[in-house]
């Protein structure tokens, strides 16, 4: 009796893992076959393995190809700046602050609100610098109070609950913010006045044609980038961070606010996704109330990329993320046949979380998790 | 020493810190509801004739409940604290007072400042309501007694006898569904040829009028006092009724009656009422295999709407002609067994890689699944085969031989809704108490425990996310066949999380709550396209869904009609420490502890 049951359950638990190996499998030999087709285009365009699936790909030029990592490569700093909100708040306690990409509208749409404002003051075509530093130090703050009130409200009651109950609470208050903004500013998409032309204007670097916006897109990500590792990791208020992120119990006896650390924690994670959307606002030059909800999902997919919990992950998973997404649909997609790949361009993102949580779950630079949010 | 420090408070004696901090959040708030637009929407609305609108209501609620959240006291145990005195009542009217002001700067504003340029909802047409369409000092006589006293009520509340607090909560909620429920009210007595009842309630021009309102007030303040907990008494003796032959007799009786009601009434009621109905009982299919996933077997599923778009697919490219790739036109209840495999298959497909996520992955991935199938139905990859964003239309109207069920006779497709939901509701009843049920809810209370208890988790995971898939297509099915045709654009994640709002708001893992969850939220409010009783909700659907989810978690985590063991689970804390302040026998502690 015993035996049958145990051997029964055996087969039983295999049977998906086998299923999940194929899934790998499948996946991984897709990919190869994208990326071989891909390369033998590029090498000798009439070979019958590339025109296999899809005889009418032309491949990409060298320019074109630049192109395409140069966007995917601002779009993923931009994403890598609002997933480490997500990776913070994880890290410290435990739970997908789901509102977190609406905290990166707020800023954007604050954003817009000012430089129109700006920019009907003239301030805009007159002094660019001054006002760009205007916009994003409103934008912080309002996504930093945005943050911080979010948590007060709704976070701070529930920190003992059960995971699953201040996730779902944060989708809540996702749709709260989404929808209150639709409310006060209306459904039409708002447009950030134009760029000064020296700006905007492309440039060659190093045989590479970059327009201005990026090289700021990805300079601002950077340095913002800077002041944050120096934050957390050379002041007193960044040890305190990591200590109530390894363990909050232990992080109180020695003497840390552990309340205040979690606000800052969430502070420092809003004005982040403020500088993110302000970087949206330039490189789109567009806002609605739904900006925030697909980039929230894939910075969060940036983080678990990176390994939750782990900053610098955040910013490698975000970069891997938006360069995967501009790349993949031309290089992978393409040369197996699928037409209009552009479109497919989100499903991507999706399919990336779902590979990663499948071959490493834990990331690609592992996740620095307390042993209690492990679990 | 802490007793006489807290009870030596003089009677006007203020606690000034926190009615500024209350009085400007209520100030805030209502500032912030007039801005989103909500009073200016709903004004269409009357309530009551020519005296109240569901949008002034929207405004006048907040000064009542800040004034009641301000005077509310903390009440130790083991303490003695302080009396409700004058000075509640002082500072609820100052948090009203305070809220009123914020109005009134909010109406100088609009006529001194031009801010429309960012604020829609910064205009004259919020400026007339708020201005009674006169004159800011006239508006502003007006907010201020009224803000003033709304919050004295409020903060009133506390120290009002059981009784009067009985009687006037009886007569607000009482007026307040009478006039939501006009329509439902007006065609019921249509359908009984009892048209001068509801000429008698309601005015032309829809609204209550004056006289009516104050008369049914008036009658249902008196309700509690002439039935004096009877019919409590009763629902109690139902339920506690020990010998099984009364209990089966009762349960007889209730099931025999809510059938009868649910199988005639329709015929008295008319199209858009049946239309609503039928609208309720297919997001209650959905709803009640949520139910089974999150609520049950604790997996939060935020793509549960692939499994509705499957079934919703599957349907319209069996049976419809218009079906670019395949169409085979079959009947739909051959199209509904393939339905019920495609919808297996779905299950075990996204299923199986979440199956061994932690909790909070398995919904990101789950969400991630859910727009994939979107976009793949709305990729030009899929287009030769599921007619891309124009979708597949045409879909037949179900035929049964003598009736046909088509969307533009709501009243057979609520019977045929019927039909599935009372399925569902069996399905779901009978394998509650299940070895499978069973082991479900020791997942959701421990994982680990569960594993080492001998249950297979990933099996029963994986039949958790099957049942819940086949309901949920069943319901994309009957969709579609409603409808006639099939897009991406009605499988957007809005439906999974609405569903999770309902399945959430009535109560996880409760057949009931889910039940009354989807008639009041889906009824009242709408689905995510479907209006509800309250059309002019439209716009502000989701706000208001958000804003309960979040209320929800907080105060009342277990829902409107929890069971038993969700509630015992969610406020674990809670009944240790009532346990070991109850009583500091350590046997009894031991006690507790193993029951829960």
């Amino acid at each position: 009796m015993s035996e049958t049951v145990k051997k029964r359950s055996k087969s039983r638990v295999s049977g998906v893992d086998r299923f999940l190996t194929f899934i790998r499998v499948l996946m991984a030999t897709l990919i190869v076959l994208g990326v071989v087709a891909f390369i033998s285009q590029q090498i000798w365009p009439n070979n019958p393995f590339a025109e296999w699936r899809n005889p009418d790909a032309r491949g990409l030029t060298g320019d074109q190809f630049k192109g395409l990592v140069v966007s995917g490569l601002s779009q993923g700093a931009m994403y890598g700046l609002i997933a480490l909100g997500y990776s913070m708040v994880y890290g410290v306690l435990g739970f997908i602050n789901f509102a977190h990409g609406e905290v990166f509208m707020v800023g954007t749409m604050s954003g817009w609100i000012t430089s129109e404002k700006l920019n009907d003051a003239g301030l805009w075509e007159s002094n660019f610098i001054l006002s760009l530093f205007l916009i994003i130090f409103v934008a912080i703050t309002t996504s930093t109070v945005t943050a911080v009130i979010t948590e007060r409200i709704a976070y701070r009651p529930l920190r003992n609950s059960p995971r699953l109950i201040p996730l779902i609470t944060s989708i809540g208050v996702s749709f709260f913010i989404q929808n209150a903004a639709l409310g006060l500013f209306g459904p039409a998409s708002k447009g950030y006045p134009r760029l000064p032309e020296w700006l905007a204007k492309q440039r060659s670097i190093l045989t590479v044609e970059i327009s201005g916006t990026k090289i700021l897109v990805m300079v601002v990500a950077g340095l913002s980038m800077a002041c944050l590792w120096y934050l957390v990791e050379r002041t007193q208020t960044g040890r305190a961070m990591r200590a109530v992120a390894e363990d909050k119990e232990i992080a109180s006896l020695m003497g840390i606010n552990v309340n205040r650390t979690i606000v800052i924690t969430f502070a420092v994670g809003g004005a982040m996704a403020g500088v993110g959307g302000i970087l949206w606002g330039l490189l789109f030059r567009s806002v609605t109330h739904m900006t925030g909800f697909l980039p929230g999902i894939k910075a969060f997919t940036a983080a678990v990329v990176g390994g939750i919990g782990n900053m610098g992950g955040a910013m490698a998973g975000g970069i891997a993320l938006g360069s995967a997404e501009s790349i993949a649909p031309m290089v992978i997609l393409e040369p197996l046949g699928v037409p209009g790949v552009s479109q497919l361009k989100d499903a991507i993102a999706f399919t990336v979380l779902v590979l990663v949580l499948l071959f490493k779950p834990a990331g690609l630079f592992g996740e620095k998790l307390s042993q209690e949010d492990r679990g | 020493m802490m007793t006489t420090n807290l009870t030596s408070k003089k009677p006007f004696e203020l606690d000034w810190k926190r009615t500024l901090f209350w009085g400007s959040v209520c100030a805030l708030s209502q500032v912030f509801i007039c801005l989103v637009g909500l009073p200016s929407e709903l004004n269409r609305r009357i309530l009551i004739e020519s005296t109240l609108s569901l949008g002034y209501l929207f405004i006048l609620w907040i000064p009542l409940v800040f004034g009641y959240v301000v005077s509310k006291m903390v009440e130790l145990e083991g303490v003695e604290n302080p009396k409700p005195g004058a000075a509640d009542l002082l500072s609820g009217a100052l948090t009203g007072l305070l809220g009123s002001l914020g109005l009134v700067l909010l109406m100088l504003g609009i006529d001194n400042l031009d801010m429309r340029d960012p604020l829609i909802n910064w205009n004259q047409k919020l400026f007339r309501l708020l201005t009674f369409e006169n004159s800011i000092s006239f508006g502003s006589l007006v907010w201020i007694p009224v803000g003033v006293g709304l919050g004295t009520i409020g903060a009133s509340l506390h120290q009002m006898s059981g009784q009067i607090r009985k009687m006037s909560a009886y007569a607000m909620f009482g007026l307040f569904s009478f006039a939501v429920l006009e329509d439902v009210i007006d065609d019921l007595s249509e359908g009984f040829r009892l048209e001068w009842l509801s000429d008698m309630i309601y005015a032309k021009k829809g609204g209550m009028t004056v006289t009516s309102a104050i008369v049914l007030a008036i009658v249902l303040a008196l309700l509690p006092l002439i039935t004096r907990g009877k019919f409590k008494k009763t629902v109690d003796r139902y339920r506690s009724d020990a010998k099984p032959e009364n209990q089966r007799r009762n349960s007889v009786v209730l099931f025999s009656t809510v059938a009868v009601l649910v199988i005639v009434l329709p015929w008295f009621l008319g199209g858009i009422i049946n239309e609503l109905l039928a609208n309720v009982g297919l997001f209650l299919l959905l709803a009640l295999g949520l139910n089974i996933v999150v609520g049950l077997a604790g997996l939060l599923d935020l793509g549960y709407v692939a499994f509705f778009a499957v079934g919703g697919y599957t349907t319209a490219v069996l049976t419809s002609p218009n079906s670019p790739w395949f169409s085979p036109e079959t009947h739909f209840g051959i199209s509904l067994l393939v339905v019920v495999v495609m919808a297996t298959l779905a299950g075990l497909l996204i299923g199986a890689p979440v199956i061994r996520m932690r909790g909070d992955y398995l919904a990101i991935v789950t969400l991630g699944f859910g727009e994939i199938i979107r976009l793949l139905f709305l990729s030009d990859w899929l287009k030769p085969y599921l007619g891309g964003s124009q979708g597949i239309t045409n879909v037949p109207a179900i035929d049964l031989g003598p009736w046909e069920v088509r969307g533009a006779d709501p009243r057979s497709v609520f019977y045929m809704v019927l039909v599935f939901c009372v399925f569902a509701i069996y399905i779901s009843w009978r394998l509650q108490g299940s070895r499978l049920g069973r082991a479900w809810m020791a997942i959701r209370e421990d994982e680990s425990v569960a594993e080492v208890m001998g249950i297979n988790t990933v099996n029963s995971k994986l039949m958790a996310f099957v049942v819940g898939a086949v309901l949920a297509a069943f319901s994309g099915a009957v969709l579609a066949a409603k409808v006639g045709s099939v897009f991406p654009k009605s499988f957007e994640i809005l439906v999974s999380i609405i569903i999770l709002v309902v399945v959430i708001v009535g109560g996880m893992g409760s057949i009931t709550g889910v039940m009354v969850g989807s008639l009041v939220l889906i009824g009242i409010l709408g689905g995510p396209r479907q209006p509800g009783l309250l059309q002019e909700f439209q716009n502000f659907k989701l706000l208001i869904y958000g804003a309960l989810l979040v209320f929800m978690m907080l105060k009342r985590p277990e829902g409107l009609v929890p069971t038993a063991r969700r509630t015992r689970e969610l406020h674990q804390e809670e009944y240790l420490q009532d346990a070991w302040l109850g009583d500091d026998e350590s046997e009894d502690r031991e006690e507790v502890g193993e029951q829960l």
